[in-house]
């Protein structure tokens, strides 16, 4: 099944990021991001690049939004060019298409973060130099690339439902960015809808959090792994043959 | 190898309150031309979908290639090519990265591959622009590559949806003796619908006619012409006159005859033979020069056969 997932991954990529002529459009926003979050940001920030959390959020968070792009085309666009019906008809199983096709923007968002932080370590280093190596904390680097590929799995994991449910690429797109959007979100809005007792409550626990911050992140990590899971599933589920043909 | 490479029995397929397929049986044998015809929505299409495993059946059974379709779908799939009602070409792909992903699939080794698509693609003559984007050929182009790409893996059978629509004829032509070919020197079974039914004449050994997800007749061109035009001659020829086709008419075991362009047809109660209307009309004057026994085309026997069902 590997190798089936790893046939599919090089067709998504090959179509998508390497295709020629109309490829351009993608390169240039590669390099866009790249410029962006390995040379610019690390420039403006100096050494504190390696350290600062915000940091962290712009290497590994930003390029999951390229997972949307990647993700929508691999199924809806599949669809609405009528090539999902010819894949569905080889050797290949339900679950080595599903994997593949989720895996092929997973790791490219993956790659890309991985590039951005390699690349704003070299910037820093060059710009800011100290006279030794600087690098992120292990935690930063390692937690950081773990989160963009949790995070990443869910966010492609949910483009397979939303592309499904769309009729056209352009209508997945629209639908899963806001879905993402939303994601990001709705959390801050609730919390500022909160009454201002239990702000004030997470105020007085917030030191409290900062102290226990390692196993609030293992946490987090859990919670994302476990849902993780459950989408996986579930589109293991959605996703059969007899049912997308008719579709 | 089974002698039959497809077999089905009573096959259905529902979906809601429409019977997509209702109860077809046939056989087709290993290494002929298997001609599906109907009109569209008759019903093609959704039993090419349940013969790969690709739906399941609300009833009955079908074996392809001896693997049951309900349970072995996978080695279905393994051992047999497909092209659906769409080309389903990755058209931001050139035509060699499409055979070489399909290749791929098929896990065949990076050399084998290489021959593999040089070899069908100069077979298509598509083989100087096989670093084209598939998107900017025309649509004959495509279809070619269409009908290749299920060859790559050298499968046991094919199933071909209208594989020469959109061909020029010369193509389409091509195509054909390729079908015969790939039929009658490597034994590979092609399962082919189309609404060309000189197409289905010239090529198949053996055809089904499917309407509303019924299975009206199988048999062979011949067979299916014959079995609706058995009691018709046709005499081509000078002299016929009003007073002759009364004189036809008005004897027992003549149920119609009709005179058009040159051409009498005369329908008959039962089957006859040609001799004894050709010694009356030349009797009566008429010049023969030539004489047809049920030999309506493959066309006129769909007609009648779909009129019959109405």
């Amino acid at each position: 099944m590997i190798q089936d997932m790893a046939i599919l991954i090089r067709k998504e990529w090959k179509e998508v990021v390497f295709r020629r002529g109309g490829g351009k459009q993608s390169w240039v926003s590669m390099l866009i991001l790249l410029a962006m979050l390995g040379v610019y940001l690390p420039y403006m920030s100096g050494s504190e690049w390696l350290q600062d959390p915000i940091a962290l959020f712009a290497w590994a968070w930003v390029p999951l939004f390229m997972t949307i792009g990647l993700v929508v085309d691999a199924f809806a666009g599949e669809r609405e060019r009528h090539t999902l019906e010819t894949l569905l008809a080889t050797r290949l199983s339900d679950t080595s298409i599903l994997l593949g096709k989720i895996f092929s923007s997973v790791l490219y968002a993956w790659s890309i973060s991985v590039i951005c932080a390699l690349m704003g370590a070299v910037t820093v280093n060059i710009l800011f130099s100290t006279g030794s190596f600087q690098f992120y904390s292990p935690g930063m680097f390692f937690g950081g690339l773990l989160a963009v590929l949790l995070v990443a799995i869910f966010i492609s994991t949910i483009g397979v439902f939303v592309s499904l449910k769309s009729a056209t690429v352009r209508q997945a797109y629209q639908k899963l960015n806001l879905s993402i959007m939303a994601i990001w979100f709705i959390p801050f809005i609730l919390i500022q809808a909160f009454p201002d007792k239990v702000q004030i409550f997470f105020l007085k626990i917030s030191p409290m959090l900062d102290a226990n911050l390692t196993l609030i992140i293992v946490g987090l990590f859990g919670v994302l792994i476990a849902a993780d899971i459950i989408v996986l599933l579930l589109a293991k589920k959605r996703f059969q043959r007899a049912r997308l043909i008719l579709e | 190898m089974t002698a039959q490479a497809i077999s089905t029995n009573d096959l259905h397929c529902q979906f809601g309150e429409v019977r997509a397929v209702d109860g077809i049986t046939f056989e087709v044998q290993t290494g002929t031309l298997f001609g599906f015809l109907g009109p569209n929505g008759a019903g093609k299409t959704t039993t090419i979908r349940l013969l790969l495993g690709l739906l399941e059946p609300s009833g009955g059974s079908a074996q392809v290639l001896g693997f049951d379709t309900r349970t072995q779908s996978d080695e279905i799939r393994l051992n047999c090519g497909a092209l659906l009602e769409q080309t389903g070409l990755y058209e931001r792909l050139s035509a060699e990265e499409n055979l070489d992903l399909f290749g791929l699939i098929w896990h065949i080794p990076a050399q084998q591959r290489t021959q593999r698509v040089k070899e069908l693609l100069e077979k298509m003559d598509l083989y100087d622009r096989r670093k084209e984007t598939v998107s900017t050929w025309s649509r004959g182009m495509k279809q070619k590559l269409a009908v290749v790409r299920t060859l790559m893996h050298d499968p046991k059978l094919v199933f071909l949806d209208e594989p020469t629509d959109g061909l020029d004829p010369v193509a389409a032509a091509g195509l054909r003796e390729d079908l015969v070919d790939l039929a009658r020197q490597h034994g590979v079974t092609v399962f082919l619908t189309t609404h060309n039914l000189a197409e289905a004449e010239k090529i198949c050994d053996r055809v089904a006619v499917i309407n509303k997800g019924k299975l009206l007749t199988v048999g062979s061109p011949d067979e299916l012409r014959l079995q609706k035009s058995t009691y018709s001659i046709t005499v081509v020829g000078r002299g016929f006159n009003e007073a002759l086709l009364t004189e036809l008419r008005a004897m027992p075991d003549i149920e119609s005859a009709e005179v058009q362009d040159r051409h009498l047809v005369v329908h008959f109660k039962h089957e006859t033979d040609s001799g004894t209307l050709v010694q009356f009309l030349a009797g009566k004057g008429v010049m023969i020069d030539e004489v047809r026994k049920g030999k309506a085309s493959l066309e006129e026997a769909f007609l009648a056969l779909l009129e019959e069902q109405a």
